[in-house]
């Protein structure tokens, strides 16, 4: 790891904790999921085409309106444009030298139960560390079994280049009156619930990515839990991309009923390879009156080599909308991987006394380029954000954070505060934090800033009253930042909060 | 990237009513900013540097008209002893002027350069401005250069004994004026430059100064009362090693203000302060938009505005900080504030940081709300009634932006007249 050896050499800056040097430099040395599963595909031929969109659709064994939503997206796509506002740099895609659709032979006749699943693919979420047979406890998790039985309960959605692979506990989920399957099978076996919220708070047309994956997806997963429903465990999907010059577009809906909640995770890796591959989701929440959802992700896609050759496009459009009063929706990321990541999941808090929180890592290294944050919309009365993001940077990394706080005139008495920092290890990368902020009344507050200027008064006054002196407790109040986001994580990605446990911005540019 | 038609068709339309003015000098530097302009095109509502702001009125062709406003009060800085050069619609007037020689300081029409042999400003003029366009374009700053009929440069070489004072007065409802300054400090001399007035129904500024290693520039301009007014004021300033800018803003009235402040630190150690107090009333849009560049080690950066906003007026905060590589120990800061005093009244900001440099500090805050409950409960429980109550937090929150000014005089007149203002509003 060349790069990361002259990261090493590079004097760090006066103040930047040793142990964060070492921690972003673990997460940023070899990729550990970089291997490939030998598998017999079903390619879909190369390019896109209206053929090649009524194909997907076919495979999936879709009704025609469906197919019909997914033509109408590709016209649309035809006429939209790439974004080019974020910063980011990339050599341009060409949309007809990808594969849309790849799936293992042996998913060709779904199996029945995860018994009939070819080992070859139970071997290689094994491998993952991703627990497809229900009795199996965490690989990997300390402390996991001393958990009570019901804690350490995920249902997993496994998905494989286009296809999902199965989706554990079904049958207990589906006595709790919860649907948690594949969206294919959702759009077979619950229409009426897709038809209903699919695209409707990502619309069709809503950006180049988003449009492009309304036309192609393939698959993702789907929730539904219905009103007073506590989801009696942790749902979670496992994004494997495996195949080579295949795009993944995976298409996420999660609906939480009235009074309902729910915690969903999300993982993924792919190989390592020297091409540069595409992966385009879009992940929609709806969450009704007195629900919540949280929403986790550790996003560890093939950030590329040291050279900055391979790596994962990962152009995602996320967004939750609270639609009922007292909605609530939580986004936390861990951002180490791909080579280029484009990404903002956003809340749009329309019921009144709604809740958004955004809680997020994103750590580039070698030649990673992140442009990530959020959007918090505020347009009921009572609302409230919060925005946490740690970006840090080492190798010739950039990191961005972008984000959009909107206070529309009738969301009265609403709140946020957003706090951004970014640590940049050595003299050839970069940080930069790009906020938005729009208030349109005045019964509304909006802060926006930079921890390290400006620790907190009160605080500050309690530390020193207990005789701390000024250099202690600002150590104590502004160090150990990102364990803020950590400890938003559910206890599923201990193995990866464990290692980015010694972050600290100390040191911190801005 | 190919201009879109309807920014090409807006952009000849404006060149088509207007003709370069010949000034001999500077016409090379005027062609190839007309040349910039053609290439960029005009600022359009879809361009992401004016989100916030419709830059519509400030490019159509005809200015819109603006009337006179009419005030019993004296003028900003006119109880300061200074010198005075005085602009009546755009254009210099020399009886209402003052003789513009002043110790440690060269003061010229711009129209004067050309008729001496090598003036400094000969090859300086709308250099800062060719320079500013990455990596966002400001074609009205280029449109500036291009089409300035009047402006002065000066030349400080001392310590002038009083401050130079640029009054532009506004007598024609539908003048569209295009004044263009040209300043350069020379290493260790010191100056402080005000400006205060309306100018035009349509006013359009460019100030380029350039301050060599060790000068230092104190910068403060009242910007008019008329309601009607438009204004697009570019800053540009370039400062060499251990030099100092300091400049303060207030402005009060006016449907449409963009004033844009172009900073690049390019010398170890300089020191570059902006600040703008606004005080928004009604039809009033104001815009800050500052870009500091950090090109240097050691240098110092602080941008401090605050908006106090009612009766539907808009306060935008457009501001960045970049730090290139290399710019090591760069300390940044960088606050905006609005006050909102009701519900109709909105604050648009986007306070940027681009960092490419690892040993630096650089922070922002941003916040927007409307006046504090518990401190207007605490004086009001003192007997002070809710209007004057209101006033005293509104001025208690611009002090921050105020407190900028060196100069206790003129601190103390920007004070005066803020109170004022607040006064007769109250009736």
């Amino acid at each position: 790891m060349a790069t990361l050896e002259q990261t090493q050499d590079v004097q760090v800056k006066e103040g930047v904790d040793q142990e964060t040097v070492d921690a972003v430099r673990e997460v940023g040395g070899k990729y550990k999921y970089g291997w490939e599963t030998d598998i017999e595909m079903d390619y879909a031929p190369k390019g896109l085409t209206p053929d090649i969109v009524r194909l997907i659709s076919e495979r999936n064994e879709e009704p025609e309106w469906m197919t019909e939503w997914r033509l109408a997206a590709y016209e649309r796509w035809l006429t939209k444009e790439e974004p080019d506002w974020a910063m980011v740099d990339y050599p341009e895609i060409d949309f007809q030298d990808q594969y849309y659709y790849a799936r293992p032979k042996s998913m060709e006749v779904k199996p029945k139960s995860l018994d009939e699943v070819d080992p070859k693919l139970l071997a290689t979420y094994e491998k993952l560390g991703i627990p497809l047979k229900e009795q199996m406890i965490l690989a990997g998790v300390e402390g996991a079994d001393e958990a009570p039985a019901e804690g350490r309960k995920v249902a997993v959605d496994a998905v494989f280049d286009s296809v999902s692979v199965g989706t554990t506990f079904q049958k207990e989920l589906k006595e709790a009156g919860v649907i948690f399957c594949s969206i294919s099978e959702a759009i077979k076996e619950h229409p009426e619930l897709v038809k209903k919220y699919l695209g409707s708070v990502v619309p069709v047309s809503d950006n180049f990515y988003a449009t492009l994956n309304s036309a192609v997806f393939s698959d993702g997963s789907f929730v539904y839990v219905p009103p007073g429903v506590r989801c009696p465990m942790e749902l979670s999907t496992y994004f494997r991309i495996n195949a080579e010059n295949t795009g993944q577009f995976e298409r996420t809906l999660i609906i939480a009923d009235k009074g309902s909640y729910v915690s969903y995770l999300e993982g993924c890796t792919a190989p390592q390879r020297d091409t540069s591959q595409l992966h385009a989701a879009v992940v929609e929440i709806i969450i009704e009156e007195d629900a919540e959802v949280k929403y986790s992700t550790v996003q560890n896609w093939y950030p590329g080599d040291e050279n900055g050759k391979g790596g994962i496009y990962n152009f995602v459009t996320k967004r939750a909308d609270c639609r009922g009063d007292r909605a609530k929706v939580m986004w936390t990321q861990v951002e180490t991987g791909s080579a280029v990541t484009w990404k903002y999941p956003s809340c749009i808090l329309r019921g009144d006394d709604s809740q958004g929180e955004f809680y997020s890592i994103a750590i580039t290294n070698n030649h990673q380029q992140a442009d990530t944050g959020t959007k918090m919309i505020h347009l009921g009365k009572n609302t409230k954000s919060r925005i946490v993001s740690k970006g840090i940077s080492a190798g010739f990394a950039q990191n961005t954070y972008r984000g959009l706080v909107s206070m529309h005139p009738k969301a009265k008495n609403s709140r946020n505060y957003t706090q951004c920092d970014s640590l940049l290890i050595g003299d050839k990368c970069g940080a930069h934090t790009v906020p938005y902020i729009e208030v349109k009344n005045n019964s509304s507050r909006v802060e926006h800033e930079a921890t390290t200027s400006k620790v907190d008064d009160e605080q500050m006054f309690y530390c020193r009253q207990r005789g701390m002196d000024e250099e202690e407790a600002v150590a104590l109040i502004v160090n150990g930042f990102a364990k803020e986001v950590l400890q938003a994580l559910p206890m599923e990605f201990a193995m990866e909060a464990q290692q980015l446990v010694a972050i600290s911005l100390e040191g911190s540019v801005g | 990237m190919a201009l879109d038609d309807r920014k090409l068709n807006a952009t000849e339309e404006r060149l088509a009513a207007m003709t370069v003015p010949d000034v001999g000098c500077t016409k090379t530097a005027r062609q190839s900013a007309l040349a910039r302009v053609r290439a960029m095109g005009l600022p359009a509502r879809r361009d992401e540097y004016w989100k916030f702001t419709r830059p519509d009125t400030l490019v159509q062709p005809e200015a819109p008209k603006a009337a006179v406003f009419a005030s019993d009060e004296a003028w900003v800085f006119d109880a300061i002893d200074r010198l005075k050069i005085v602009f009546v619609d755009g254009v210099f007037n020399a009886d209402l002027s003052d003789d513009l020689t002043l110790e440690g300081v060269e003061i010229d029409r711009l129209e004067d350069v050309c008729c001496q042999d090598n003036h400094w400003a000969e090859d300086f003029y709308g250099t800062l401005e060719a320079n500013s366009h990455d990596p966002v374009e400001r074609p009205l700053a280029a449109l500036n250069t291009a089409f300035a009929g009047d402006g002065v440069t000066i030349r400080v070489t001392g310590k002038p004994s009083k401050p130079i004072s640029l009054i532009y007065t506004h007598e024609s409802e539908t003048s569209d004026v295009f004044l263009h300054h040209v300043v350069r400090v020379e290493s260790g001399a010191e100056a402080t430059i005000l400006e205060n007035g309306p100018a035009a129904a349509r006013f359009n500024k460019c100030f380029e100064i350039d301050i060599a290693d060790g000068g230092t520039l104190h910068h403060i301009r009242a910007q008019g009362r008329d309601h009607e007014r438009r204004a697009a004021a570019h800053m540009f300033a370039r400062l060499g090693k251990e030099s100092v800018y300091k400049s303060f803003t207030l402005t009060v009235n006016g449907v449409l203000t963009r004033n844009e402040t172009v900073i690049e630190l390019t010398g170890d150690d300089a020191v570059a302060h902006v600040a703008g107090a606004c005080l928004g009333d009604g039809d009033f849009h104001h815009d800050d938009t500052v870009f500091i560049t950090h090109d240097a080690v050691n240098c110092e950066s602080r941008q401090v505005f605050k908006k106090v906003l009612r009766n539907g007026a808009t306060g935008v905060f457009q501001g960045k900080i970049l730090v290139k590589p290399g710019a090591q120990k760069t300390d940044g800061y960088q606050i905006s504030q609005s006050l909102l005093l009701d519900d109709d009244s909105q604050f648009l900001a986007k306070p940027e940081l681009e960092i490419y440099a690892d040993d630096v500090a650089c922070s922002h805050g941003s916040t927007s709300g409307a006046i504090d409950e518990d401190a207007l409960f605490y004086l009001r429980a003192r007997g002070v009634p809710k209007d004057i109550a209101t006033d005293l937090l509104t001025l208690a929150f611009l002090a921050e932006a105020v407190d900028e000014i060196e100069n206790e005089e003129i601190a103390d007149e920007i004070n005066g007249r803020l109170e004022g203002w607040l006064e007769r509003r109250r009736g």
